[in-house]
């Protein structure tokens, strides 16, 4: 068991050709190299998804506006969401799932490494296949361009009627094939969870963020197939001419809405749960305290997950359920917000009394908290049937869920991109630079994202590409738009950062936080077999005992 | 590409990685299940018009069906007890009557549905009833097709000799949980359409 095979060549053998270089991208088994692949691809979607967001701001910036025709605008809200969430939010949780889970477990690579690089490829492919339906939507019938139904693709606009041309059926196989991508991982994920632990890591030592990627993944594997099946009988409809969703021959349109939003809300917490799991890996460390309530949170975290597949239909007050179901749904919902604040206690207790270091990843740690605190109370508003009823699709709803995925996930992600990036490429990322980043993007999202509020309330319905002056929407939509600059800006810092520090960033070595999990104890970066020698492990801070032998933490277990 | 065999050796007291993934498997192509029944429950008795399950669908061919099906959930157990005693020659014969069994239910299928379409004038776009019948139905005959896709490969490579007892019985006792899951899916699918679905 000791003894390795060398590695035949580095990633970073200077001698070998940009062409070689490449290739050994694309032909890696190897988790890291397809965690930092699913990383980048997603970060450049999350671009992407950023001008189309840009472009709907600037059509929105004042009253009757025609940057956007309404038809471009339908798209680019349509392709924005879907973007975020199945092509950004996904594959860069996962990636740093894929990263991080083998050196944390202390595993040579994931249990199906075959089977990992063909989930990247089918990701990497349904992204381009939905971006083909630019080029390709229009079909034989000359009409279409990019889908245009709405990230939740609600029939029965998505019915051959009002969809005409292919741009639905791109939108159907780009988010069918990567979600294939996302099962796959899903069950290597757990596969590897399960069976590839180094000697001692029981699970109740695993690191909080190896168990988030384990409820993660186990959602992913509930939700997605109902969605994909749901995708399946809308390609019948649209191909076959079946009815599923065709109120026109006795078909329903609520159906589609059931399944998707079956799918959906275990979707937002699969976008979340791995964000969770960053802050309670970043937290203990900047505060040097043991993460409070270990148990608690682990238990807390498997509840969010059974509890998030019982509430799906607080996305559907409003479409008439009879009131008990109104009743249920509101009470479960309510019901999942105990845990969550739970966890967000158990933050607070770590940070409690901890002697705190605000390097940039604690920044952007309680970034999060304060920004996905706020989401997450809008959120129990909208669980008020009544109140929903008002709000539900008004600028408050994009204004509650931004706060949870962009203040929360994307901050988030954020932290982990300033506390891994040594692990992963030797070099710490600049800290001004990084504080920059961090107040440019908290002044964006707040200028962005807090007016939606306000806007909303004031009866400024969401997906309109614009609206009349006089009716008091036009302060808040400039406001919201002046924003903008602001995160473009702290997007572009985080790149110069990125560029500059791969060159010349101060050199990381393996352990530059003083931390405690075991992905500090090997080199920065990993040799490809993660660890010369398989490391074993006493309790939940394996460092913590190997660094302090005088005062282990398995004297306390 | 460097391999690494060592990581693939999960330490003794892990469970086998083969087996949870298979579980994780079929896990998520249970709920893919689900959303096709629950549509299936969902819809029935709301076509207003063209022919209802009563009138159109026949219990005693899918019986004879089914039974072929669970049957061979019983001789591809009796095909791995042969393997893991080595008898290559008894384990090759259940293997293929295994499939048989299968390949009739998929024959039957084939049977039925033309008797619907052609007969009956059934089609997928009659009504909610074909809509729902065609998707479940031929779902699940999409999966005993891939099961029984896998289960000729492993037949066609024993009878090449390329199968090893020690190195391929845990693989092919894998595919085995999978043939046994496409057919509990076929009860749960024939209790669907043909008791439920059947009620006055
Ligand atoms: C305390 C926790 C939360 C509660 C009680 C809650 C409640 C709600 C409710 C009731 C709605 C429906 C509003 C409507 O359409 O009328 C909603 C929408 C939404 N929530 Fe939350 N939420 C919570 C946390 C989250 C989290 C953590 C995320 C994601 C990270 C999230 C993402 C979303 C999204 C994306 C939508 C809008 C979907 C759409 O219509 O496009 N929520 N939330
Ligand atoms: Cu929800």
């Amino acid at each position: 068991m000791t003894t390795v095979p060398a590695p035949i060549h580095s990633t970073s053998d200077p001698r070998m050709g940009l062409g070689e270089r490449l290739h050994g991208w694309a032909v890696s088994v190897d988790h890291k190299r397809l965690g930092i692949m699913y990383i980048a691809a997603g970060l450049i979607f999350f671009v992407i998804a950023g001008l189309e967001a840009t472009l709907m701001r600037l059509q929105l910036i004042a009253p009757l506006n025609d940057v956007l025709t309404p038809q471009g605008f339908n798209q680019m809200f349509t392709m924005h969401g879907t973007t975020m969430v199945f092509l950004v939010g996904m594959p860069v949780l996962l990636g740093f799932g894929n990263y991080l889970i083998p050196l944390m477990i202390g595993a040579r690579d994931m249990a199906f490494p075959r089977l990992n690089a063909f989930g990247l490829w089918l990701f990497v492919f349904g992204g381009i296949l939905l971006y083909y339906s630019w080029i390709g939507g229009d079909g034989l019938y000359g009409l279409g361009g990019a889908p245009d139904t709405g990230w939740f693709a609600y029939s029965p606009l998505t019915s051959k009627a009002f969809s005409v041309g292919h741009a639905t059926d791109y939108w159907i196989l780009g988010i069918m094939v990567s979600g294939f991508g996302s099962m796959t991982t899903a069950i290597n994920f757990i596969a590897t969870i399960l069976c590839m632990r180094c000697p001692g890591m029981t699970m109740m030592r695993m690191p909080l963020f190896v168990w988030l990627m384990l409820t993660v993944a186990i959602l992913v594997l509930v939700a997605l197939p109902v969605l994909t099946g749901a995708q399946v009988m809308l390609l019948l409809d649209r191909f076959l001419g079946a009815h599923f969703f065709d109120p026109q021959q006795e078909g329903s349109v609520i159906l589609w809405q059931h399944l998707f939003w079956f799918f959906g809300h275990p979707e937002v917490y699969i976008l979340v749960l791995p964000a969770f799991g960053f802050i309670s890996e970043i937290i203990p460390v900047f505060s040097r305290k043991v993460i409070f309530g270990y148990p608690l949170m682990v238990a807390a975290t498997v509840s969010i997950a059974f509890i998030s597949l019982g509430v799906w239909a607080h996305h559907m007050f409003v479409i008439g359920m009879p009131p008990w179901l109104n009743s249920l749904f509101a009470a479960s919902t309510f019901l999942i917000a105990v845990p969550t604040g739970m966890k967000m206690f158990n933050w607070i207790g770590t940070m409690w009394g901890g002697r705190i270091r605000f390097d940039t990843p604690m920044l952007f740690a309680t970034g999060f908290l304060v920004m996905f605190l706020f989401g997450g109370l809008t959120g129990i508003m909208l669980a008020v049937v009544p109140f929903d009823w008002q709000l539900s699709d008004s600028y408050f709803v994009v204004g509650h869920f931004h706060y949870v995925l962009f203040g929360g996930t994307i901050l988030a992600v954020f932290a982990a991109i300033f506390y891994w990036f040594p692990k992963a490429f030797g070099r710490m990322l600049s800290e001004p630079m990084g504080q920059w980043t961090f107040w440019l993007l908290m002044i964006g999202l707040t200028l962005v994202f807090l007016p939606m509020h306000m806007s909303g309330i004031l009866g400024m319905p969401r997906r309109v590409y614009t609206y009349q002056p006089g009716r008091g929407f036009e302060i808040w939509n400039l406001i919201s738009t002046i924003g903008v600059p602001f995160q473009i800006a702290a997007v572009l810092l985080l790149v110069i950062n990125v560029v500059k520090s791969l060159k010349s960033g101060r050199v990381a070595g393996p352990d530059p936080w003083d931390a405690w999990t075991l992905e500090w104890e090997t080199a920065s970066p990993p040799p490809s077999e993660n660890f010369r020698k398989i490391p074993t492990c006493t309790s939940a801070r394996p460092l913590w005992d190997r660094k302090h032998p005088e005062d282990p933490d398995s004297n306390y277990e | 590409m460097s391999s690494m065999p060592l990581a693939h050796s999960a330490p003794a007291s892990m469970p086998s990685r083969g087996k949870v993934g298979m579980i994780c498997l079929i896990g998520m192509e249970s709920w893919f299940f689900a959303g096709f029944i629950v549509a299936y429950l969902f819809y029935i008795g709301k076509s207003s018009t063209g022919p209802q399950p009563r009138d159109v669908l026949d219990l005693k061919p899918v019986l004879v069906n089914s039974a072929a099906l669970i049957a061979s959930s019983f001789t591809v157990v009796a095909a791995l007890r042969k393997l893991a005693r080595d008898e290559m020659g008894a384990f090759k014969f259940w293997m293929a009557l295994t499939i048989l069994l299968g390949g009739y239910f998929i024959y039957g299928t084939g049977v039925e549905w033309k008797g619907l379409i052609e007969d009956r004038h059934l089609t997928i776009s009659t009504n909610l009833f074909g809509t729902t019948f065609y998707s479940l139905v031929g779902f699940h005959a999409f999966h005993v097709v891939v099961g029984l896709l896998m289960l000729t490969s492993i037949l066609i490579l024993s009878m090449l000799g390329h199968i090893n007892v020690v190195r391929d019985h845990m693989r092919i006792e894998l595919v085995s949980w999978y043939w046994h899951f496409v057919d509990v899916v076929w009860i749960f699918v024939f209790t669907t359409v043909y008791i439920v679905g059947m009620r006055p």
